[in-house]
């Protein structure tokens, strides 16, 4: 059910402004990519054209292709919608909804979306949460509300709630950066488990973590303030810590950067 | 990479380190003991004195109390305390000139209007009754004004709802800042232009009668501006994390607004369209020029004349017998009392429908 990813030529703007530049690479299904690069040299930007939440934003627009296996995303006739179905998300800050309690957070991607009998969703619910290594915290108080949960805990019901609805991709967008390192650890554990299933995107300022968790890490760069973001080079994550083919690279990754 | 400045206090000659970190401090009963002080030595002046004004009297006390309080604390603690007394003090002042007017208020109504309000009162109308005599209630007027101002929520609520949501969620460029404009035009409307607007279009011109339909016309385009304004800051302040979270799981947009971003919301809202109800409650002149107001009973707001509690309370008040006073006052303060009632019930849903973020 993974999905290659193939991107080609794209480019992203705000408005006037280009974010990121003719940005080209290929994303093999059930594989673990990580983007890393310094702050506004466009990662999030670039990881958010791949399930068309880039252009949610007010100017957001897109220039060229980004292929899911054989599907242009940006093709005429494509619904918005239906990519985000087959592309899922998580974000930097977990976000569960405030409104509705753990199973209903979870279950809100299907409910949201048509309607399941409950003893359907039950199994649903209970897989997903297996799925996040959430179930033996949280199955006494599945009517609790998802807020009341603690940070690591909360971003794991949201990786939940973005593997509830099967998607094909699961996109990251430094999913443990506002978690400490006990819940960062558990969330790379399971990075490790879910790629058995997904393709999965991560993007993180943690180096380590790259290292950790991905198979192969692109590295991004941009020339100077308000020019827009390039991608450097993608590789092997082992080839890229340890001899990447450019200098700029390896600056970065040394910590001689700028 | 820039200098960076050190903004602290630096010890000096002009601003010497304290010797000790303690310092003289006014026990804590200073404050209230001193404004006793202040309200008794301000009744003194003003006896002996012989002003007979109690607001001179009251006026003496506070500035007594304003300039004790300073030079006390000056004395005993410092410069620097003392200024803070004296902000301090100034904000107790002008929350009790706030609240004595708010108070009296609610005492002189009361006090005056609890002589004719009992169960008759409320439970019947004026009928044939002579202005002059004693007797008659306000039932006819609780009905009307509950139909007019139930049927401008209907009419306003659902637009300006909706308004605000196109505003927020979809509105970009030109339109959106029109309405923007217009609603902003729309809150500044005087209620009589408001009523004068509707009588020349629905009375004069499309020859309809009065009717308390017509007031609840007038009453939506007051209600309506309020509505958008207070629903539009309370869908501002949902998260967009929550709106992006919603549509990466591929739910449409119209879906995340109505099972999202409304819930979330949905405490706040619904207080905003309860205070722009109170609010409305309370208009006369477009009843007046609409619904003119009625000695009867007329259940059926859609046609003839009508009676509201303010056009009543007006029209008793201009009757001026003792009788028709005393039922002004007592209609005001049901008006009164039905207005607490829905800000405490609106208070009540934004507690009970606010986000929950205990329960750990």
């Amino acid at each position: 059910m993974a999905k290659r990813i193939d991107v080609s030529g794209l480019s992203a703007y705000y408005g006037g402004h280009k974010a990121i530049d003719d940005i080209s690479m290929t994303i093999e299904p059930r594989t673990v990519t990580a983007f890393i690069g310094p702050s506004g040299c466009g990662k999030s930007t670039f990881l958010r054209t791949l399930n068309r939440m880039h252009e949610v934003t007010p100017g957001g627009r897109v220039e060229g292709k980004v292929l899911l296996d054989d599907e242009n995303l940006y093709g005429t006739g494509v619904d918005p919608v239906a990519v985000r179905r087959t592309v899922g998300m998580v974000f930097q800050r977990p976000n569960p909804f405030p409104t509705m309690s753990i199973f209903d957070n979870v279950a809100a991607g299907l409910r949201l979306n048509g309607s399941y009998k409950k003893s359907e969703l039950k199994d649903i619910v209970e897989k997903s949460l297996k799925g996040a290594n959430l179930w033996n915290e949280v199955k006494d108080r599945l009517n609790k509300p998802g807020s009341g949960l603690s940070g690591g805990q909360q971003q794991r019901l949201c990786i939940a709630r973005a593997i509830a609805v099967e998607p094909q991709v699961l996109l990251m967008d430094e999913p443990c950066s506002a978690l400490d390192p006990i819940s960062t650890l558990a969330i790379e554990d399971l990075i490790g488990e879910l790629k058995e299933r997904f393709t999965i995107v991560i993007v993180t300022h943690n180096m380590q973590q790259a290292a950790r968790v991905s198979d192969r890490t692109a590295f991004f760069n941009l020339a100077a303030v308000g020019q827009p973001g390039k991608l450097i080079e993608i590789d092997e994550t082992e080839r890229i810590f340890s001899n990447p083919s450019v200098q700029a690279t390896e600056d970065y990754i040394s910590g001689r950067f700028g | 990479m820039s200098v960076i400045t050190d903004r602290r206090t630096v010890a000096n000659d002009r601003n010497p380190l304290p010797v000790s970190l303690k310092q003289a401090r006014l026990p804590r009963w200073t404050p209230p003991v001193l404004a006793l002080v202040a309200a008794g030595a301000g009744c003194g002046i003003g006896l002996a004195a012989g002003l007979d004004s109690t607001v001179q009297w009251g006026l003496i006390a506070v500035l007594l109390f304003i300039a004790g309080t300073f030079v006390l604390s000056a004395a005993v603690e410092g410069g620097r305390q003392a200024k803070d007394r004296l902000a301090t003090s100034l904000v107790w002042v002008a929350f009790l000139l706030a609240v004595v007017p708010l108070a009296s208020l609610l005492w002189e109504t009361v006090a005056r209007g609890s002589k004719v309000l009992d169960g008759y009162f409320l439970s019947h109308s004026m009928g044939t009754l002579p202005d002059a005599m004693p007797g008659g209630g306000i039932y006819h007027a609780i009905i009307g004004t509950l139909e007019q101002v139930g049927l401008a929520t209907l009419i306003a609520a659902p637009v300006g709802l909706l308004t605000a949501i196109y505003l927020v969620e979809y509105g970009r460029g030109r339109l959106a800042r029109a309405v923007t404009f217009f609603v902003d035009v729309m809150t500044g409307i005087p209620s009589i232009v408001a009523g004068l607007f509707v009588l020349s279009v629905w009375i004069l011109i499309l020859g309809f009668g009065p009717s308390g339909f017509a007031g609840s016309m007038a009453l939506a385009i007051l209600m309506m501006p309020v509505v958008v304004r207070s629903t539009e800051e309370m869908l501002k302040l949902v998260p967009n994390e929550l709106r992006e979270a919603s549509l990466a799981l591929g739910v449409p947009k119209w879906r995340t607004i109505l099972k999202v971003v409304l819930p979330t919301s949905i405490g706040g809202i619904t207080t905003g369209v309860m205070l722009a109800i109170a609010r409305i409650t309370g208009e006369t002149a477009p009843v007046l020029l609409l619904v003119w107001g009625a000695k009867t009973i007329n259940n059926n707001p859609f046609e003839d004349a009508q009676q509201s509690l303010p056009l009543y309370v007006f029209q008793q008040w201009q009757q001026g017998s003792e009788a028709s006073y005393d039922r002004a006052w007592a209609a005001a303060l049901v008006l009164i009392a039905f207005v607490m009632i829905l800000n405490l019930v609106a208070r009540g849903i934004a507690r009970w429908k606010a986000p929950k973020h205990a329960g750990r």
